[in-house]
């Protein structure tokens, strides 16, 4: 993965710039020892590492302001950053680039039960908001599996899913607000307490823009009240044609449930190798639906469901009884990734999404490219949305391995695109994906999207190297072929 | 004037091309219902979207359908319909409140203007179900963006920034959206008899509930008579509603509970499926205020606990009509059509009472010179309307698709 050419002016001006912001971030603020910068070389993405020229760890939004409109004018990268969890290498520095750490940006703002919604600083963590409000019945919706760790400024920047998004929507169906700040110092207050906007939208555009569009420093989410019950059930298929089918049942019934999860048989076995969560080992498919709501409707479509698994071939079906029952299901699904961490030295965790119906086609065509590259797969799929994860399996020991395991990674992405799919449902495209997006978009469609970062960042200074794959400059962009003088389709009858 | 009909993708691409090479801006309508809504637009000719219909992909198991953008709203709902499938954030049809007949817009036209009804505080507006698009650029040139799937970050979701645009950074040709179940029954809790103030807590306070609340709504007494629902026209006051949908048994469950934690407040009834499904109608396409045509009607989106007080500072010495939505946070306001003078006064007193709480206020119908005197849309600080510019120069560099209907320059 090539990342743009450090600027070796830049580079030469590196003491001049950390003194630059040493002045506008006071005390620790600004990193420059080897050893330090080594807390940022990555992300979750741990197979690209890269130590940024100068990390800054700012405390207000004036101060976020003053080192964005100091770059700016001296044409220095920045590269935000949360929690620094991302999969697809968001938060990845750059040699030339400053570092901008929000981890300081910790605090709850304001909780405000009558708008429900909560004001929290960008480096709370998912799991924070929900802490703040849970003592009066309240939650955030969106639960990337992440949540402990993952901040919510990153959850913006990546429109972060989870499993309970079939039903609550995702970071961005669960937005109000946000402060941001521009690349050349400019505060912006976009939304509030109230619904959608009556300009452009700025909050949609924002959302999942990986942070080359601006850095957020205040987040305003809505909170919902916490389910009366939730209920689990466990279903087992001899195929996965059969649990597909099933979850499509289920959908075509008109039942939205709060999660619906699926694995295939080597995630199951690894998972239950490493939690026992009592998962049946003879399937090839395991279904865990949640359905959550008040507990009359719970039971109703627990009923339907184990119903419609019931006709659709489900030869293991359990349903929780117990809120202790329900959370031991969901421990192999939960704990899938570092399961299949302790049968694999390394693995690769993919994240396209596909039309629900391709289901048993990609998985097909999956186990051939297992053999093709000859490195073992294992999926774990929010089956109700037809989010994959599928994880390869690698030794980055093994010469040679690394490179088939991404070759294989990508030859999945293109298959999910090639079936109506797109390249990442929920990890973003980052440096990970930057070179596929050409299988998903053409040339124009990637200029247009690079135009709408020109209006936000003319000297693409804000998180360079990621998202596309060609970087090109905002004048060239601009330009306009004129072409045609005569009116359109003259035959065409007018009024 | 001529009025461009193209029939498919590429004569669209035909017209915007050469409305750039003729320094020519075109009115970009898709079946004309909506546009009597923003700032008067100064075009040469139309470009209308009326013959680039039909649905292109249905796959109800998947959730998904795609239509040309010129597509009515009325077709796609009915075959939702058929499949017992709807457009969960209730788009609502402004085409009465704007003077023309009922049914007729299309799905590029609502995707375009953001449409949303009383669902949208549990399901989302037209922008949280927008998944995909097809589109030809102010500049001339073919995008699309999206997909056809929920779970999408793959690029910048451009799809958010076209919901909302108004036709002024691409003319939309091809849409696909997300579809929802219908619920299987519907249950509405009438409250009766609450001031503004106490309508907004009732109503909170059914949202902070776990009934899964997917509308809330007051209608202050001075629009209750007029109610094609006895409940509500026999009130003989304010009446207050909050809907639950769901599942047959799920949805007595929480209409009972909530008729018992709301009975402090007063009186209650409840509505079933049929008069439930009417009333919402009513509320969605703003039927509340068709007995007066003559009246300038603002909607107003704020806080929902701050609707009653902004209503106030407006009404202050008013003639003013209004009734809530979205909990509180929704305001349709009908204040008296009047003359150049009054009527700058009274926009000024609506800008003035957002002030503290944040929001915007958008002139939803007025008469075309009023709305060229003053600005139709909340007006931005001096950095948004700046980005705001540069947005459209990114997609329209030109100004040729609806040059200034949502602001002077855009």
């Amino acid at each position: 993965m090539r990342m743009p050419e450090p600027d070796q002016a830049i580079l030469a001006r590196r003491t001049e710039i950390a003194r630059a912001l040493g002045a506008i971030v006071p005390g620790e603020g600004v990193i420059l020892e080897e050893d330090e910068l080594r807390a940022y070389e990555s992300d979750g993405l741990t197979a690209y590492r890269q130590l940024p020229m100068i990390a800054v760890l700012p405390e207000t939004t004036d101060q976020v302001s003053r080192i964005l409109k100091y770059c700016h004018e001296n044409g220095v990268k920045v590269v935000p950053r949360g929690a620094g969890t991302s999969l697809s290498g968001g938060a990845l520095p750059l040699a030339d680039g400053v570092l901008l750490g929000l981890g300081k940006f910790s605090r709850i703002l304001d909780i405000d039960f009558e708008n429900r919604c909560v004001v929290v600083q960008p480096g709370v963590t998912n799991l924070g908001v929900t802490k703040a409000v849970e003592h009066a019945g309240f939650y955030y919706a969106p639960d990337p599996s992440s949540q402990i760790a993952c901040t919510i400024g990153g959850n913006v920047a990546e429109n972060s899913g989870g499993v309970h998004c079939l039903k609550y929507g995702l970071t961005t169906n669960n937005l109000l607000g946000l402060e941001v700040v521009l690349i050349d110092g400019t505060i912006l207050r976009v939304g509030g307490k109230h619904l959608d906007s009556d300009a452009y939208d700025l909050l949609g555009l924002l959302t999942g823009s990986e942070g080359l569009l601006g850095v957020v420093t205040e987040v305003t989410v809505r909170v919902l009240k916490t389910p009366e019950t939730a209920r689990a059930v466990l279903l087992g298929f001899p195929t996965s044609e059969q649990s597909g089918d099933c979850v499509a049942a289920i959908i075509g019934a008109g039942i939205v449930p709060g999660g619906m999860e699926m694995m295939d048989k080597p995630a199951i076995h690894a998972a239950e190798a490493f939690v026992n969560a009592g998962y049946p080992l003879n399937v090839e498919a395991l279904l865990i639906v949640e359905l959550d709501g008040p507990q009359v409707e719970v039971d109703l479509l627990v009923a339907k469901v184990t119903e419609i698994a019931a006709a659709h071939g489900a030869v293991t079906s359990r349903v929780s009884n117990s809120e202790e029952e329900r959370l031991v299901f969901w421990a192999g699904r939960k704990a899938a990734f570092p399961a299949i961490g302790r049968i694999s030295p390394d693995y690769y965790c993919m994240d396209g999404t596909i039309p629900r119906h391709k289901l048993p086609l990609v998985l097909s065509r999956m186990r051939e490219m297992s053999e093709k590259f000859d490195l073992r797969v294992a999926n774990v799929f929010h089956a109700g949305d037809g989010n994959l994860h599928p994880l390869i399996l690698y030794d980055a020991n093994e010469p040679g391995e690394l490179e088939r395991a991404e070759e294989f990674g990508a030859e999945i992405l293109k298959l999910c695109v090639e079936v109506g799919g797109v390249l990442t449902g929920e990890h973003g495209v980052g440096v990970e994906k930057r070179d596929l997006m050409g299988v998903m978009f053409s040339e124009a469609d990637l200029r247009q999207q690079q135009r709408v970062k020109c209006a936000f960042d003319p000297d693409s200074l804000l998180n360079p190297g990621k998202m596309f794959p060609v970087l090109h400059r905002c004048a060239e962009l601009g330009r306009m072929h004129i072409h045609g003088g005569k009116m359109p389709f003259p035959d065409l009858p007018r009024f | 004037m001529a009025t461009l009909k193209p029939e498919t993708p590429e004569q669209v691409l035909e017209a915007v091309t050469w409305a750039v090479a003729e320094e020519t801006p075109l009115e970009v309508i898709g079946r004309g219902t909506k546009r009597a809504l923003g700032r008067p637009v100064q075009a040469g000719n139309n470009l209308e979207l009326s013959g680039l219909s039909g649905i292109t992909l249905y796959e109800p198991e998947e959730l998904v359908l795609s239509a040309r953008a010129g597509t009515p709203v009325a077709e796609i709902e009915a075959t939702l319909a058929a499949k017992n499938q709807m457009l969960a954030f209730e788009p609502a049809d402004l085409g009465p409140l704007l003077g023309g007949e009922a049914g007729q817009g299309s799905i590029g036209g609502m995707l375009a203007c953001n449409l949303a009804g009383p669902r949208r505080i549990k399901a989302g507006a037209a922008r949280d179900h927008f998944l995909g698009a097809h589109a030809v650029a102010g500049r001339g040139e073919v995008f699309k963006t999206g997909g056809r799937v929920v779970k999408n970050v793959t690029g910048y979701d451009l799809c958010k920034l076209l919901a909302g645009s108004y036709g002024t950074l691409a003319v939309l040709t091809d849409v696909t959206v997300k579809v929802l179940p219908v619920a299987e029954k519907t249950r509405t809790v009438l409250l009766y008899g609450l001031d503004d103030a106490a309508a907004m807590k009732a109503m909170s306070r059914a949202l902070q509930s776990s009934h899964e609340v997917s509308g809330a709504a007051h209608l202050p007494a001075a629009l209750t008579g007029g109610s094609p629902i006895s409940y509500i026209a026999e009130a003989g006051g304010a009446v207050t509603a909050i809907r639950v949908e769901g599942p047959g048994p799920s949805v007595e469950h929480r209409a009972a509970a909530l008729r018992r934690e709301l009975a402090d407040v007063g009186e209650t009834e409840e509505l079933h499926s049929t008069n439930s499904a009417k009333l919402w109608a009513e509320l969605r396409d703003v039927r509340p205020l068709s007995a007066h045509p003559e009246r300038v009607i603002w909607k107003i989106s704020v806080p929902p606990a701050s609707g009653a007080q902004v209503v106030a500072r407006i009404a202050h010495g008013q003639d003013a009509l209004c009734f809530y939505d979205w909990g509180g946070g929704l305001i349709w306001l009908a204040l008296p059509a009047s003359d150049a003078l009054a009527f700058a006064a009274r926009h000024a007193a609506v800008r003035a009472a957002l002030k503290d709480c944040g929001g915007h206020a958008t002139l939803i119908r007025a008469p075309e010179d009023l709305r060229a005197q003053v600005p139709v849309f909340q007006p931005q600080d001096p950095g948004t309307a700046a980005l705001t510019k540069r947005i459209k120069d990114s997609f329209d560099p030109r100004r040729v698709l609806n040059p200034g209907r949502m602001a002077a320059g855009v």
